[in-house]
């Protein structure tokens, strides 16, 4: 084990970025500039047609190493990122922590330094605590690239992406855009990362919808306006957000039911109908046909459901060759620096 | 023993003294202040040209963790640091393992303090079997054995009946009772102050309410049964009003804040150090003048350490699943000595709830250095300058929010029953 000693301290600038202000980790949207967020969406665009070529790779991670560290279970998260690293030409290695090392009393600084021993150039992590993905990047393995795929109730930074590449894509210029996001916002870190997102990028109004329970007041501090009806939240938007809605959410008291929870806020073709009539629909996945959206909205000709999981991987390469190339920077800057010290 | 403390400037709040005056001590008692008694013949005097020379510190809410986890701090280390803090008396919290709910525990602790013979230790009963919430605690028998208070710690009393019947036994031997009060269903699984700050970071929240809804069901019992309590780490501004409010009315309560909630609030945690996760969760700024305001007005009559020694690996994961608290006994007068500077009290209204506030609150013979009194003292040189690390301090903890930092004010002696019992080299 290593001493923790070795334990790097807290550092108060943002450790998202290099010190020429690149991405060098991908851990939340909060923080970052909009000229960031364009060259994330800047970049996946250069590798969307990727996946309809012959030869789906190119060769700018080859020879480097990504751990796909998902600390809870996710299949279709970690699926894209697998593929995107692939198409990247990067060594994957996937560990599904929730079965092996913590199963066996390992602690997470523990397995993190270890894989950073084996010469990872990557980690990709979803963790059920709310920054343990900024806690690794700051305090254990800061010179390994750190991709959030989900932190607790915090942050999904590539899912928000994904969607403003959607929206971007179909909808064009942010600024003439009103959003709705709807259902669970009180547990949902693609909600908070969406509001920051479409903030910085100068949406012209972000809402959110949903009953009080699921619904805290203080997010309206993050740059949203709040409604509990659909009737009002929907009128006149341009994009319409889904949630997932856990069933455990019936345990705790924040619904009575499915039935109810779907009456008043599933999506049906006739609440969608409060939406401009161009508006498009969008969902991160795994959808809840008849909890949280009817049949045919989902299927329907404005959902753009299944076009945001390809770009997903588009968006996927796109931060991991941005956070490869800022740590790369990074490093030549530290070499150059200690230089100039001993010089 | 005979000692002399010459030359330093003696604030005993309890006898309104601030000045520049000598103090005897002798058999463990103090002989006479100014003027030595014809005839008497110190075995030792301590110049203290420079020094303030106040009664002991008495802390009434530090964890000791023994018998416990030995390696986060121990009745040997933890009693020291208190004397390196200028504490001389400690009153333990009961959640050790196993807990103080037992005459035996209670005992072992004493012996064990008192072979030792650094800061003395009156220890807090649990005031449940087990901190359960559900049986009481023998609490004549823990009286009897030298507990000083019951308390229940963070653990919930489910049942109000069973609250009220603790709260009628206790007062049946005049023993004092000591909330730390949260209502444990909206705390649910919150780590951090419930508000924007905690939304966005993706942490759970513990509303202002929970504090509120805790200390209201507690005051209502405490006006049935007439038990004298205590209220311990207070964090929001409306439970400082309530308190104010029930002593108005002349309700027997007192309470205390950590000197954590009066120095940070809430946006320390803003990139997820988990060196400020503390319980009760740090609050707002409004929050913070609030409790600086009520120990101006002696509303809160008590500051507290909230000592909670961890080793370093407890606060290396992410926020809510490290170990909440900070290892304080050794920074709190350095902080308070800020808080001076900064003119939000006097020094001896600091000394006030540092002493003879917390010895009131608990009923205590300590906290005084009238003619006839245990003489516990605290010597400090309230300009010095130390980094707070590893080689200085003497607490198990490693988890000191001040760590590598250089803070003002250090203890130079601590005296215990007449006798040095620490000396700074």
């Amino acid at each position: 084990m290593t001493s923790m000693t070795d334990v790097h301290p807290i550092d108060p600038r943002n450790v998202q970025l290099t010190e020429d202000g690149k991405l060098r980790h991908f851990l939340s949207i909060g923080g970052l500039s909009k000229e960031i967020l364009e060259e994330i969406l800047d970049t996946a665009d250069s590798f969307v047609n990727i996946g309809e070529k012959s030869v789906k790779k190119v060769p700018l991670l080859r020879g480097k190493t990504v751990v796909n560290l998902f600390f809870e279970n996710s299949t279709r998260t970690r699926s894209t990122f697998e593929l995107a690293a692939q198409r990247l030409s990067a060594d994957v290695l996937n560990l599904d922590i929730s079965k092996s090392a913590t199963a066996k009393g390992e602690t997470l600084m523990d397995t993190l330094q270890n894989l950073e021993a084996m010469g990872s150039d990557m980690f990709v992590i979803r963790h059920a605590d709310s920054g343990a993905q900024h806690f690794i990047a700051s305090q254990v393995t800061p010179d390994v690239a750190i991709i959030n795929a989900g932190d607790g109730r915090h942050a999904h930074p590539t899912q928000a992406m994904l969607d403003m590449y959607t929206i971007r894509k179909h909808k064009g210029d942010f600024s003439k855009l009103k959003v709705a996001i709807v259902g669970d916002i009180l547990h949902s870190r693609v909600a908070r990362s969406q509001v920051q997102a479409l903030n910085i990028l100068g949406a012209e109004e972000v809402r959110l919808i949903g009953p009080k329970t699921l619904l805290p007041d203080n997010l309206a501090e993050l740059g949203a306006k709040l409604y509990t009806r659909m009737e009002d939240g929907l009128k006149d938007v341009d994009v319409v957000i889904m949630l997932r809605l856990q069933k455990e959410r019936m345990d705790g008291a924040l619904l009575p039911s499915e039935g109810e929870f779907y009456r008043l806020y599933g999506l049906t073709s006739e609440k969608l109908n409060y939406a401009r009539p161009d508006a498009i629909v969008m969902h991160p996945g795994p959808i809840n046909r008849g909890v949280e959206i009817e049949s045919v909205v989902a299927d329907g000709p404005q959902s753009l459901i299944l076009n945001q999981v390809s770009y997903g991987i588009a968006i996927r390469m796109a931060v991991m060759s941005m956070t490869v190339s800022g740590q790369m920077q990074q490093k030549n800057q530290q070499d150059q620096n200690n230089e100039e010290a001993s010089a | 023993m005979k000692l002399t403390i010459c030359g330093g400037r003696l604030i005993d709040p309890a006898q309104n003294i601030d000045e520049l005056i000598d103090i005897h001590l002798a058999d463990g008692r103090v002989l006479a202040l100014g003027q030595a008694p014809a005839g008497f013949n110190p075995e030792r005097t301590i110049h203290a040209e420079g020094l303030v020379v106040t009664p002991g510190f008495i802390d009434i809410g530090a964890h000791l963790r023994e018998p416990g986890p030995s390696y986060k701090g121990n009745l040997r280390s933890e009693t020291k640091a208190a004397l390196s803090g200028g504490y001389t008396t400690i009153c333990c919290r009961p959640d050790t393992s196993p807990c103080i709910d037992s005459s035996a525990v209670a005992q072992q602790i004493l012996d064990k303090a008192e072979v030792l013979s650094q800061a003395k230790v009156m220890p807090l009963g649990a005031m449940t079997q087990g901190l359960k919430g559900t049986h009481l605690s023998n609490m004549a028998g823990l009286q009897h054995t030298g507990c000083v208070a019951v308390t229940n710690m963070r653990q919930p009393v489910e049942s109000t009946l069973v609250l009220r019947r603790c709260l009628e036994y206790a007062s049946t031997f005049d023993l004092r009772v000591v909330f730390y009060p949260e209502d444990h269903w909206l705390k649910a699984d919150g780590c951090a102050n419930e508000g924007a700050l905690a939304s966005r970071l993706g942490l759970g929240g513990i509303p202002a309410s929970a504090e509120a809804i805790g200390l209201a069901r507690v005051l209502h019992l405490i006006e049935t049964t007439g038990v004298k309590a205590h209220f311990g780490m207070l964090s929001t501004a409306r439970a400082v009003e309530m308190i104010a409010d029930a002593q108005t009315r002349g309700l027997p309560v007192t309470a205390d804040v950590d000197m954590a909630h009066l120095i940070y609030t809430e946006a320390e945690i803003n990139g997820y150090n988990s060196m400020f996760y503390v319980e009760p969760p740090l609050r707002t700024e409004a929050d913070r003048d609030a409790l600086r305001q009520g120990v101006k007005e002696g509303v809160l009559s008590v500051i507290t350490s909230a000592h909670l020694p961890h080793e370093e690996a407890a606060k290396m994961a992410p926020f809510a699943a490290s170990e909440p608290g900070m290892a304080t006994l050794e920074t709190t007068l350095s902080q308070g000595l800020t808080l001076v500077e900064d003119g939000l009290f006097t020094l001896p209204q600091l000394v006030e709830r540092l002493t003879s506030g917390p010895a009131q609150a608990l009923g205590l013979t300590a906290g005084s250095l009238a003619t006839g009194q245990p003489a516990d003292l605290c010597l400090f040189d309230p300009q010095a300058q130390w980094q707070v690390s590893h080689d200085t301090l003497f607490t198990a903890g490693e988890n000191s929010p001040l760590m590598d930092q250089t803070v003002s004010g250090q203890v130079k002696y601590a005296i215990v029953d007449g006798k040095v019992a620490f000396e700074r080299q």
